[in-house]
């Protein structure tokens, strides 16, 4: 009778227990929720914005309502009919694209010798590609300016894109994420009888997908999105990229807002390919790290 | 196949030399295992011989090339690491293909190759998973099935067995050996678990602080200890260590107590100390070399462990399993005159 009530006196014990556990977690589970919601609603804004702004005309652009009073997708078939709009977007994708490559390709690389090759200098090597993190692109492109005008590299791709083939963001990031890469993968390859170059190329970089293509996505979408720079390079209309270009919409009195967010709203199709694209590497090699022994 | 020896092998980093001066010669085909406590030198040896360290003094020698400068790769060698280092992103089947890439045979007789050391290791079906897909005996398997398909030499083994469990561990141990009688490479494999050495070795080497403290079978190493460094690594639980001095007839304990042993190589007076395996120090009801209190008593299933008090100090004995002694129990304790180890107290050398 005594170990009866003892039992009926634990379970309910547990049971009290249980609940006050689950409102409490109910609890953490709402803030949660409710910093997550502000945060998204935060982020969301301005898109919402910009794709309400392009579907306004001109005299309603500076009334910020969200819901146009008469909305109009005739920015869209202007914005679109405008040949200018492809080719600046052309000179976009190209840039964004070989930069993408280019940056990617090299800071995997240096991060990897900076982080699996002991060499003199290594460490200063390190802090001198991580202090120009500090440098802002402001003060930059004076020099940047000076340096493709006596190359003659003004208003040409290359001009557009020689500040970022490589970045110390980058090499920053390759080099932590090669650190995670065990040596023995480097040295069983080694014993196999690839060579250096081979070793990075065919067992070191699979190993850090992920972080490639989280690499892909930041260097593109910052490429893609790219101003100062750009415009101080460029001169003429042909050689623009699309934010360039979207900015000399309207004349010299008024900007119109309406078509730049509308091109802007376009814009932003590549950029969610490419999100689209690569973060399914990113979920696969997190999967893959978590099953692996 | 081939010999491999090692010439007065010195490693240093830096200032600091880690290896002493190693030198041993191991015959083909012969499986020797290197032992010793962490930080003792037996990865950086082993990765010598790889060629993935420099050499810093000596000679290396695999059959009967000077290897010193050689590239891994062509050094005739492979390795197994311990943590498997097969590659995630590629299928066993080009994991275990691998080593082959830059062989010239025709692609027909690698794939055939390939089929043929997954037959060996009893993984055939598995050929077309991903690591990510296999256990970790598997994985291990896979890593063994790489370094064989090129049929080395000399077989590599960097503790391949520790990220194992305890039951896994000792099955993958049998599989090693098996495939060793059955393939017949030179292995060198390295652990610092003294069963692991005792159970695969046809030879181990003891090694301790980046010296050779010890080459022989297990037997010579358990029932001929070089020294009080193998007398207490060797054999768990470790060898009783009782200090005395040498009698010319026998030794006096610390306490007084004495044990007359066989003549040995000592003067006498001589600071000695008395090395008794737990296994050999039997619990008895007759009269003993000694008697002592029973302490702790831990019961193996066919043996029992006790631990007896004598004079202030313990000692680990063995008694039945059957009718094992009870904690505080007064008991006699007995060894056979030729399993009492001698060593001297100072430079610890055993005293023959
Ligand atoms: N790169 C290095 N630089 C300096 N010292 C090193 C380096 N690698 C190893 N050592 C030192 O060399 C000694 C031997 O190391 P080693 O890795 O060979 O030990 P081990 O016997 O394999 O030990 P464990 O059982 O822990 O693997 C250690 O004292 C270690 O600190
Ligand atoms: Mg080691």
């Amino acid at each position: 009778m005594a170990a009866q009530d003892v039992a009926i006196k634990a379970s309910s014990d547990t049971l009290f227990s249980g609940s006050s556990r689950a409102s409490r977690r109910n609890m953490g589970q709402f803030i949660r929720w409710a910093l997550l919601f502000s945060g998204g609603v935060l982020m969301v804004m301005p898109i919402v914005f910009m794709l309400s702004t392009s579907l306004k005309f001109p005299f309603e652009v500076y009334n910020l309502n969200l819901i146009p009073e008469e909305p109009t997708i005739e920015n869209y078939t202007y914005v679109l009919e405008d040949g200018r709009f492809y080719h600046w977007f052309w000179n976009s994708l190209i840039v964004a694209t070989l930069t993408t490559i280019s940056a990617v390709f090299f800071d995997a690389l240096v991060g990897y010798a900076l982080c699996k090759f002991r060499f003199p200098g290594r460490y200063l090597i390190f802090i001198a590609i991580l202090s120009t993190l500090m440098i802002p692109t402001e003060m930059l492109v004076i020099p940047w300016y000076l340096m493709s005008k006596s190359f003659g590299w003004l208003d040409t791709y290359w001009g557009i894109m020689f500040p970022g083939i490589m970045t110390a963001f980058g090499t920053f990031l390759m080099k932590q994420f090669f650190e995670t890469v065990p040596d023995d993968f480097l040295e069983a390859a080694r014993i196999d009888g690839l060579n250096e170059f081979q070793i990075w190329w065919q067992v070191a970089m699979p190993l850090v997908r992920p972080a490639l293509a989280a690499l892909a996505i930041f260097v593109f979408l910052g490429n893609w999105t790219a101003f100062i720079w750009p415009l101080i390079v460029t001169n003429s209309a042909d050689m623009y990229t699309l934010p360039v270009g979207l900015s000399s919409f309207g004349d010299e009195v008024d900007v119109a807002w309406e078509l730049i967010m509308t091109g802007a709203a376009i814009s932003t199709l590549p950029t969610l390919v490419v999100f689209l694209v690569f973060q399914r590497f990113i979920i696969r090699g997190v999967v893959m790290a978590g099953l692996k022994g | 196949m081939a010999t491999l020896s090692l010439r007065n092998l010195v490693k240093t980093y830096g200032k600091v030399e880690v290896l002493h001066g190693i030198s041993l010669d191991v015959a083909d085909g012969e499986f020797v295992v290197f032992v010793g406590p962490s930080g003792c030198g037996k990865s950086t040896t082993l990765r010598m011989i790889a060629g993935l360290e420099e050499v810093s003094g000596g000679e290396i020698r695999i059959g009967e090339r000077l290897v010193n400068d050689l590239e891994p790769k062509d050094r005739d060698i492979a390795m197994v690491f311990q943590n498997y280092a097969i590659y995630p992103h590629m299928s066993v089947r080009k994991n275990i293909g691998f080593g082959l890439r830059t062989a010239k045979m025709p692609k027909a007789d690698k794939e055939k190759r390939i089929e043929e050391v997954a037959a060996i290791l009893g993984m055939g079906d598995l050929l077309e998973r991903r690591p990510n897909q296999l256990s970790g005996g598997q994985r291990q398997r896979v890593a063994i099935g790489r370094a064989m398909v090129r049929d080395p030499a000399v077989f590599l083994f960097d503790e391949p067995l520790s990220n194992l469990d305890a039951q896994l561990r000792t099955q993958m141990r049998l599989e090693i050996k098996k495939l060793h009688q059955r393939v017949g490479n030179t292995i060198i494999f390295v652990t610092h678990d003294q069963v692991e050495a005792m159970t695969m070795a046809d030879r181990i080497v003891i090694m301790k602080d980046g010296y050779i403290q010890q080459v022989g079978t297990p037997l010579e190493v358990y029932h001929k200890p070089a020294n009080t460094f193998v007398a207490q690594f060797i054999g768990a639980p470790s060898m009783n260590m009782l200090p005395g001095t040498w009698t010319g007839g026998g030794v006096r304990l610390a306490d007084g107590l004495g044990i007359e042993l066989p003549r040995r190589n000592a003067t006498e007076g001589a600071e000695v100390v008395l090395g008794l395996r737990p296994d050999d120090l039997l619990v008895t009801d007759r009269k003993g070399l000694f008697s002592g209190t029973v302490n702790i008593v831990e019961p193996l299933g066919a043996d029992t462990l006790v631990y007896v008090g004598v004079n202030g100090h313990e000692v680990i004995a063995k008694a039945s399993g059957r009718e094992p002694p009870q904690p505080g129990q007064t008991v006699e304790l007995t060894a056979d005159a030729g399993e009492m180890h001698l060593f001297d107290a100072a430079s610890g050398e055993a005293l023959p």
